[in-house]
């Protein structure tokens, strides 16, 4: 009944311009915060003077390293099990890092007090760029670690090591390529901040955050700051975008709620655009090197990857503990292929902290952009047409569920009959021969394809937590007695429309309308417990989770039907959103007519107290996998280097589709990632560490005029694995669009014999590369 | 220094420092908290507002700048309980998810219909060029337009 | 959000009102108009003026855009879109429609004034190279009155310029080439980005060879925002796909680009080259 294109329900306050994201809490007596950042990406901290910021009129507290050491909270944990520096005592280890916060009557005299606090820094020598930051002689970053000698962090490695260089061995073709995904940052338009309340004659402390996971920061706060949990309240309000930069717990956060104890008053921080792109959570950062093993004829038999991953200055990535590359050994890609193996190294850097953030599904973005370009590199070697490569390495239909080399269970899907979709939508062949024509007179255009698929829904308990918590959502449904329905959930959305799909699953599960059923989110007051929305996580966890719990509402009811018709619940049949006796239809009640005997005097069987609700947990017996195939096809200037995305067929499969509305909108919005990754976003660093892209002045986004006009289709395949078969969507295209937009430049350089070229793919990239003399995009341009 | 701006149709008169953005002034001074802010060097557009009924980044205009002119706000399309046709295509369209560009958007959406009652996909690409949105890719933000350009002809 | 530092604030209504204002706040004093240039620097605290002179009353007394004589003025408060607006100005012109398409976006169009522009003096300012381009003459105004100053003297340096710290821009005047084309080429990272390097060209042609040559030049470390030397190459020569090419080198040599995250200094000596000879193959096309 419910599933289809609704209207959502979030929008009637976003047009008026009444959603409530956290810089728009106001409440009395609030003060404002700031934070001093370090200028330095490595420097020793040899005095922090704030005499003269305290006497500033209105400043109420200025709070250092020194001050949360007193209280234990100078460094707090990471999502990795490493610690970082709330505030930095000994060090300061990248630029921007937090290094004293102001608290203060107004935002304005907050920021004008910043500048009265002196801080003589030693400077040291600092490592940007991960291929050198193991060398010896590498300066050493994590001195405060006992006993740690240099900046590698891990090594880790999945797949058949031996098996895999055995084929390489006596493999018909073998290509290599080393390739960069550079460090980029999610950059959701609304900043991160918090406003901490400390009650001291309660106890009670409330966070107003926008944070992607509103109770796993209930419980770190708990564990940070020794806070009893019962005592800490969670608000995640309406959110300005996340895309996983919104997952993990700021220094900022942490010295509001210090702020609030300290001062007894509500303390606001909200970080600036510069802050935001300096200090949170990047993503990426990976350097690689793949090797495909294939036959003459193009089948592919083993790929091989080599990682070197910057995990910045303190190991912060958000992802699943047993995963230290997240799920980055799912880069076998769609492809039946014999063996894989890949290792990856993980080190410190003088960058940010974070990791894994931004639409990527926990590393799979780098992995598909791997297997993706590869395909295309062995293309080239091969002289074949990449889709033609693709088309026969495909997995087949009967694959499925198809266990990956590297230990994955892929649910479903019909990869070659998505692939063939793309090529009609975006008439290949043509497009082929137009090329050919341009080639002829000296023109560039390129045509890129990319399969990817995804692997999202973490996860199944047994095998993903994060820092113990393990990745199972809960559910709570309440039927009112008028009929009307409120879902409450623990994932919290930042624009994925949860308000809407999930009524639209529950009205779907119950029959009723989805008008009728309320969603309650984002306050950990009032839901259950839950991991929250990242990973495209939402509907394949929380909305499986809103289905089973629908379920045992729908249960439930049957049991108050039977006693309502006086009939044995094995009687009844469940059709129209109504119970009936079996053969009986006009015997049917309604949930409302349910819900209503529920409440009432009615006398109910054995068991059944009364009421119509229903909790539940969902444990994910196993990832969802959405796939897709993707084609764009661009025109490159010669003579300026310039890149333009004429066309962008998109076809995505994620199961069953709930809202198709807001499944078609994520996949835009995901293109357009992809437009900007390849196109135009980096944060580089020079040599002494200094971020090159601290605003939207130089870290670009991409605009309405860069995008073109984007050609949807799709294919559904169900998941076996999830009640209603959806798979999640929202980080589809953010990880499959990448590949097909390099593909599709390289693709139109190939006259100048280039095989690879590093994103983003600015002018100056694309024409150095022409030229023959690519620069390294992460480090300042020489 | 002591100011007077008429903001969706109401004067309000203020005591403020110079150095007040219009952004803080609307938000914090008067509570109108459907501008947003999302960047310090004008590139976003999300704190996009009229000022005089053109657009501007309110970002980058000093309160006191708008001393003695009129601002018109997100919260200032409505009118005696009527959406605006641009509000309406927003919703019809799917042209908004994490809505925080969207007033922005609506408010350049609307001026542009003014000048440009009939605006083709190039029109309206270039208009909220300067606008930056995350979530949508713009492809609904240009069918919303549309639509809104459609339903009041 | 990032805030300013606190200034003093002052709203001229008129010219010499301006004038007495920064007269009396000294060089620590800065005019505002648009204030996109300034005021971002300024939350940023780049730049912490003591006091700003709010010369935004003036839109009317500077804002004209007309022919007078044998000259286009345009006035320092013309905003960016009204430039690009103009009939007056884009049908002598089109270089003014090319450039000022690219500028920024529409919203900061909006606001942004072609004298704010100019005056704040950056490296990789469009107008800057339109107006040189077209040979433009700045009309100041100080205590002592007005005087001109030609575009190409205009810029002393990077964010330097002629006017002194109690002058004003006033407008600029360009004279009218009957005859004349006009374009300009930039390329840039993204739509609204500086340019990583732009050309503007204006070109009349008499008796089958070129009569007068303006080349404009940003973002490549142009002598004032010019290519003397290209220009003189072209003089005399008949128009066509060689000439403007071997201009465009001769321009390119004589730059000065330094690398910085929008190109290495290689890509933006080629880009003057090649978007100086693309800018007059477009001014001859539209002659």
């Amino acid at each position: 009944m419910s599933f289809g294109r609704m209207h959502r329900k979030e929008d009637a306050r976003f047009i008026r311009g009444r959603g409530t994201y956290v810089d728009d809490v106001r409440l009395p007596g609030m003060l404002h915060g700031a934070v001093l950042r370090s200028p330095h990406a490595h420097a020793r901290i040899v005095s922090v003077d704030v005499s003269a910021a305290e006497a500033h009129p209105k400043v109420r507290a200025v709070i250092t390293g020194q001050t949360l050491a007193g209280l234990n909270l100078a460094w707090m944990p990471t999502l990795s099990n490493d610690v970082q520096a709330v505030l930095a005592t000994d060090k300061v280890r990248f630029q921007g890092q937090e290094v004293a916060f102001v608290v203060a009557e107004d935002r304005y005299a907050a920021r004008d007090a910043l500048e009265l606090i002196e801080v003589e820094y030693e400077p040291l020598d600092a490592v940007v760029d991960a291929r050198t930051a193991l060398a010896p002689g590498a300066p050493l970053i994590r001195d405060d670690l006992e006993g740690k000698a240099d900046n590698h962090i891990f090594d880790w490695e999945a797949g058949d090591r031996d098996r895999t260089a055995a084929i390489f061995e006596e493999a018909e073709v073998t290509v290599a390529q080393d390739m960069l995904y550079p460090r980029v940052h999610p950059a959701p338009l609304e900043t991160c901040g918090a406003v901490a309340d400390f009650d001291k004659v309660t106890g009670k402390l409330t966070v107003w955050c926008p944070t992607q996971a509103p109770h796993a920061h209930r419980t770190l706060y708990a564990m940070v700051a020794g806070l009893p949990e019962h005592k800490i309240r969670v608000i995640s309000p309406d959110i300005g975008g996340g895309f996983g930069g919104k997952v993990g717990i700021y220094p900022g956060y942490v010295c509001a709620i210090v702020g609030s104890i300290v001062t007894g008053r509500p303390v606001k921080w909200m970080e600036d655009r510069s802050e935001n792109l300096m200090s949170t959570a990047f993503a990426r950062d990976y350097h690689m090197r793949g090797e495909v093993a294939a036959t003459r004829d193009g089948r592919v038999r083993a790929i091989r990857v080599k990682v070197l991953a910057d995990h910045g200055a303190f190991n912060g990535t958000a992802q699943p503990t047993k995963f230290p590359a997240g799920f980055f050994h799912v880069f076998t890609g769609s492809y039946d292929l014999e063996s894989a193996h890949c290792e990856v190294s993980g080190v410190y850097t003088n960058k940010a902290p974070g990791g894994v953030a931004y639409a990527c599904s926990f590393r799979v973005t780098e992995a598909v952009y791997l297997v993706e370009r590869m395909m295309d590199v062995l293309a080239a070697e091969l002289g074949v047409d990449p889709a033609e490569l693709r088309m026969r390495n495909l997995l087949r239909p009967d694959q499925f569920p198809y266990t990956s080399p590297t230990g994955w269970e892929y649910d479903s899907g019909d990869y070659p009959k998505a692939l063939r979709l793309a090529m009609d939508m975006a008439g290949y062949d043509k497009l082929r021969a137009e090329q050919a024509g341009k080639r002829a007179r000296g023109e560039l255009m390129g045509i890129g394809v990319s399969f990817f698929t995804e692997a999202v829904g973490a996860g199944p308990r047994k095998h993903m937590d994060i820092l113990g918590l393990g990745m199972a959502d809960g559910a709570e449904l309440r039927v009112h007695p008028t009929g009307k329905a409120v879902l409450r959930v623990s994932c919290q959305s930042q624009g994925q429309g949860h308000e809407t799909t999930f009524a639209q699953i529950v009205g779907h599960e119950l029959g009723i309308p989805a008008d009728d059923v309320e969603v309650v989110h984002g306050d950990t007051d009032q839901t259950p417990f839950g991991l929250g929305t990242y990973g495209s996580r939402s509907t394949p966890v929380s909305g499986a989770a809103a289905a089973i719990v629908a379920r045992k509402v729908r249960d439930r009811a049957k049991l108050v039907a039977a006693a309502m018709l006086e009939a044995s619940p094995d009687d009844l049949e469940w059709g129209d959103g109504r119970w009936s006796v079996v053969g009986d239809p006009s015997s049917g009640r309604s949930l409302a007519e349910i819900a209503l005997a529920a409440h009432s005097n009615l006398e109910l069987p054995e068991g059944v107290e009364g009421h119509l609700d229903a909790v539940t947990v969902y444990n994910p017996p196993n990832l969802t996998y959405p796939f897709g195939a993707y084609i764009c096809a661009v025109d490159v200037d010669p003579g300026t280097g310039q890149v333009k995305v004429r066309r962008f067929v998109a076809v995505d499969d994620c199961g069953v589709r709930i809202n198709p509305t807001i499944v078609e909108g994520q996949i835009h919005g995901g293109l357009a990632d992809g437009i900007g990754m390849a196109l135009m976003q980096v944060m580089a660093f020079d040599e002494d560490g200094n971020h090159l892209g601290a605003s939207f002045m130089d870290y670009l986004l991409p605009t309405s005029m860069e995008c073109p006009s984007w050609e949807l289709g799709e294919t559904v395949s169900p998941s076996p694995f999830h009640p209603i078969g959806a798979k999640g969507v929202g980080e589809s295209a953010t990880v499959g669009s990448p590949a097909a937009v390099v593909n599709a430049v390289v693709d139109a350089l190939a006259p100048y014999g280039v095989r690879h070229a590093d994103m983003p793919l600015t002018p100056a990239n694309v024409w150095r590369t022409v030229n023959g003399d690519p620069f390294r995009t992460d480090l300042a341009i020489p | 220094m002591r100011i007077t701006v008429t903001v969706n149709g109401q004067p309000h008169t203020r005591d403020v420092e110079p150095r007040l953005l219009l952004v803080h002034f609307l938000r914090d001074e008067l509570g109108l908290t459907g501008t947003h802010w999302g960047c310090d060097t004008s590139n976003c557009g999300v704190c996009t507002v009229h000022l005089d009924g053109v657009p501007v980044k309110s970002c980058t205009v000093l309160a006191v700048m708008a001393d003695g002119h009129e601002v018109t706000t997100v919260e200032g399309l409505e009118r005696d309980g009527e959406l605006d046709v641009v509000q309406r295509g927003f919703v019809e369209c799917h042209g908004l998810q994490c809505g925080f560009c969207t007033p922005g958007m609506l408010l350049t959406a609307r001026w542009l219909l003014d000048r440009r009652p009939d605006p083709d996909e190039a029109e309206i690409r270039e208009a909220i060029s300067g606008q930056l949105c995350r979530c949508t890719g713009y492809e609904n933000i240009v069918r919303s337009i549309r639509w809104a350009a459609e339903a009041q002809s | 959000m990032q805030v300013p530092a606190t200034f003093a604030y002052e709203r001229a209504d008129s010219v010499p009102h301006a004038l007495e204002l920064l007269e009396r706040y000294g060089p620590e004093a800065r005019v505002v108009a648009g204030g996109h240039s300034l005021i971002p620097m300024m939350k940023l605290r780049l730049a912490q003026p003591e006091a700003l002179i709010d010369i935004n009353g003036l839109a009317a007394e500077l804002g004209r855009i007309a022919v007078e004589g044998d000259e286009l003025a345009i006035g320092a408060m013309v905003r960016h879109a009204e430039l690009l607006e103009s009939a007056t100005a884009t049908g002598l012109f089109p270089i003014f429609q090319d450039a000022e398409r690219v500028i920024a976006d529409p919203i900061v169009r909006n606001r942004g004034t072609v004298g704010g522009s100019l005056c704040q003096g950056d490296p990789s300012e469009d107008l800057s190279a339109v107006f040189a381009a077209l040979r433009a003459t700045a009309v100041v105004q100080g205590p002592g009155g007005t005087r001109t100053v030609p575009i190409r003297r205009f810029h002393q340096g990077p964010y330097e310029t002629a006017v002194a710290p109690n002058e004003l821009l006033i407008e600029l005047r360009v004279p009218v080439v009957p005859g004349a084309g006009s374009a300009y080429e930039k390329v840039e990272r993204r739509v609204g980005d500086w340019p990583v390097a732009a050309a503007g060209a204006v070109l009349r042609v008499e008796g089958g060879v070129i009569a007068q040559a303006g080349i404009g030049l940003t973002a490549v470390g142009a002598g004032h925002f010019c290519a003397p030397e290209a220009e003189a190459h072209l003089v005399g020569r008949p128009p066509g796909e060689e000439a403007f090419a071997r201009a465009g080198r001769i321009a390119a040599e004589h730059c000065e680009p330094h690398a910085d995250q929008r190109g290495p200094a290689d890509y933006k000596r080629h880009l003057a080259a090649e978007l100086t000879r693309r800018a007059l193959a477009g001014a001859a096309g539209r002659i």
